[in-house]
């Protein structure tokens, strides 16, 4: 087993800070290679035969259990690709925590990290996906591609964060959605400099009664770019809702491109989408109480950006 | 003491406020006076959120005509508005701790949202975006004015949205910072009641500065029938 040094420590921590859970699976993958692996009972993880990356399988009616598959990268010129799928039993409740942290010196590493849930009935999963990048100059390049599956019943929370250090990145979001399933996203986003991020949401709310609720949270600052596209469609009842709101500062632009699609007639989709500079009466409030401009408009970014749902 | 000295106030289109001079001292002020008729734009201008076209702002001997909003603050100039500011993601008790360094604790914080009126466990963690109600949000931002302090306190139509039932808190609540200038803007006749001067704000641009006594008398006499109409509308 190789053995973690102080940044990947640092990385690790920041990525997957561990969460109050009886128990955990654990699988810690570092520059292309697992490190670190334990599972239980309830929790089994084996590799891939045909390519890089694992099978979880979460046994029916687990509950209170946590899974934790974080990604390092700590040396420069690598592009790591891992397919990590997760087939979660029925009446489960389990937390899942991923994510991935990059730190490449001068260099370009990249991290594609292509995960697939297939929630059974009456399971309830929570996802909580963290990137992050340390370290000036070079190219920390993140493209996660997420699709879950959602059968009767399901429910899944995810929330996802990528708040610093990451130069540029594709995110791509898919969900299929069984008859009275529930998905809730809360997307965070922040980028510098000069990075992008795009951003793709693809929901299908095909079962009766499904619901689903994605929130995207970002802000863009200097000369960084964003670009959002969401695409719901709802065959069946059910209700879909998208929001996306974003806070521009300095020379950064970020673009929302909405596609709401209904073939049900009792199918009640909605897109909500702001992008603007932060609001001067939230600047003149915080003023008011005693902070500088500068210091107002940083309460205001944080703020925003730890919003929960 | 607050002085204000030949303060103009002028957009493109309109006077609002022409040639006030008035003088603020410890204790209840009181300003009323029809909508439209310049208060809320007095208040922001004192605050520093608004520039006055002319005129000079002294706070005891110094002059801070010129001061930023921040700079103000720190020297105890504190506004409650008349419209409370919604945020996302920053909670009552980041606010609290942002109005006051001293706070550290949620049983800090809680003091003053009990102050108010408020379950402060109900409300310590809530944001104060707009799933808070109107009444709710004027209460935060009033507690949040309370936590700050200040030399001079001024309270843009606090009763607004607050229930009837919690006046005597609230009037109490006033009477408790009358070592300060406190200065409330307000069309309500319980809150005119403990205080210790009235400034009318007339149509005109007229500012009449009288005591409780004169005008519930002339309100009485009818001669003031601005009041008048006003304390009907609010019944
Ligand atoms: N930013 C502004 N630009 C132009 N006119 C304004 C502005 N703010 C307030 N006013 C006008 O100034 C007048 C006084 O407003 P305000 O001070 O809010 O009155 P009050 O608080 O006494 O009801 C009103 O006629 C209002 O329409
Ligand atoms: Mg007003």
């Amino acid at each position: 087993m190789q053995t973690l040094n102080k940044i990947e420590k640092e990385l690790l921590e920041q990525i997957s800070s561990l969460h109050n859970i009886e128990e955990c699976s654990v699988n810690i993958r570092k520059n292309g290679q697992c490190v670190v692996r334990k599972t239980n009972a309830d929790i089994e993880i084996e590799s891939k035969k045909d390519k890089e990356g694992i099978n979880i399988f979460v046994k029916d009616g687990t509950k209170n259990k946590g899974c934790h598959i974080p990604v390092i990268l700590s040396v420069s010129g690598l592009t790591d690709t891992v397919y990590n799928d997760f087939y979660i039993g029925n009446d489960v409740d389990i937390t899942i925590v991923a994510g991935c942290g990059i730190s490449c010196g001068g260099g370009k590493s990249e991290h594609n990290g292509i995960h697939r849930f297939f929630i059974g009935e009456n399971s309830k999963v929570k996802y909580i996906e963290k990137h992050l990048g340390l370290g000036n100059g070079g190219e920390r390049v993140i493209n996660p591609v997420t699709k879950v599956f959602m059968k009767k019943n399901s429910e899944c929370n995810m929330i996802t964060t990528q708040i610093s250090g990451i130069t540029d990145s594709k995110r791509t979001t898919f969900a299929r959605l069984g008859e009275n399933a529930v998905l809730n996203i809360n997307e965070t986003l922040f980028t510098t400099d000069n990075q992008t991020c795009e951003t793709h949401f693809k929901v299908v709310l095909e079962g009766k009664n499904s619901k689903a609720h994605i929130v995207s949270r970002s802000v863009a600052k200097d000369n960084s770019k964003q670009n959002f596209f969401s695409s719901v469609i709802g065959k069946n009842a059910c209700f879909g809702h998208i929001e996306c709101d974003g806070i521009l500062t300095g020379h950064a632009r970020i673009a929302s491109t909405p596609k709401i699609d209904a073939g049900c007639e009792d199918a009640l989709l909605v897109h909500e989408a702001m992008i603007g500079k932060i609001s001067n009466d939230q600047i003149l409030k915080l003023m008011s109480l005693g902070l500088n401009k500068e210091e107002a408009e940083q309460e205001i970014i944080n703020g925003f950006l730890s919003s929960k749902i | 003491m607050l002085t204000i000295k030949n303060l103009c106030y002028k957009t493109q289109d309109k006077e609002i406020l022409k040639d006030v001079n008035l003088v603020f001292e410890n204790g209840i002020n009181v300003i009323t006076g029809q909508n439209g008729t310049g208060k809320t734009t007095l208040a922001k201008i004192l605050m520093g959120i608004v520039t006055a076209t002319s005129g000079q702002i002294l706070l005891d001997e110094k002059d801070i005509t010129k001061l930023s909003i921040d700079k103000r603050a720190k020297l105890g100039v504190s506004l409650s508005f008349q419209q409370p500011t919604t945020f996302k993601g920053i909670t009552v008790f980041d606010m609290m701790k942002l109005a006051n360094k001293d706070i550290k604790t949620i049983k800090d914080a809680c003091t003053y949202l009990s102050m108010v009126g408020l379950c402060a466990r109900d409300y310590i963690n809530r944001e104060i975006d707009k799933n808070l109600s109107g009444g709710e949000l004027k209460r935060i931002e009033i507690a949040t004015i309370l936590a700050k302090g200040g030399k001079v306190i001024i309270f843009d139509e606090p009763e607004a949205g607050i229930d009837m039932w919690a006046f005597d808190d609230l009037t109490n609540l006033f009477l408790t910072l009358k070592d300060k200038i406190v200065i409330i803007i307000s069309h309500q006749k319980r809150i005119m009641e403990i205080s210790n001067k009235i400034y009318l704000f007339n149509k005109d641009g007229e500012i009449v500065v009288t005591d409780k006594t004169k005008l519930f008398k002339e309100v009485e006499e009818s001669k003031c029938s601005t009041l008048r109409s006003q304390n009907a509308n609010t019944k």
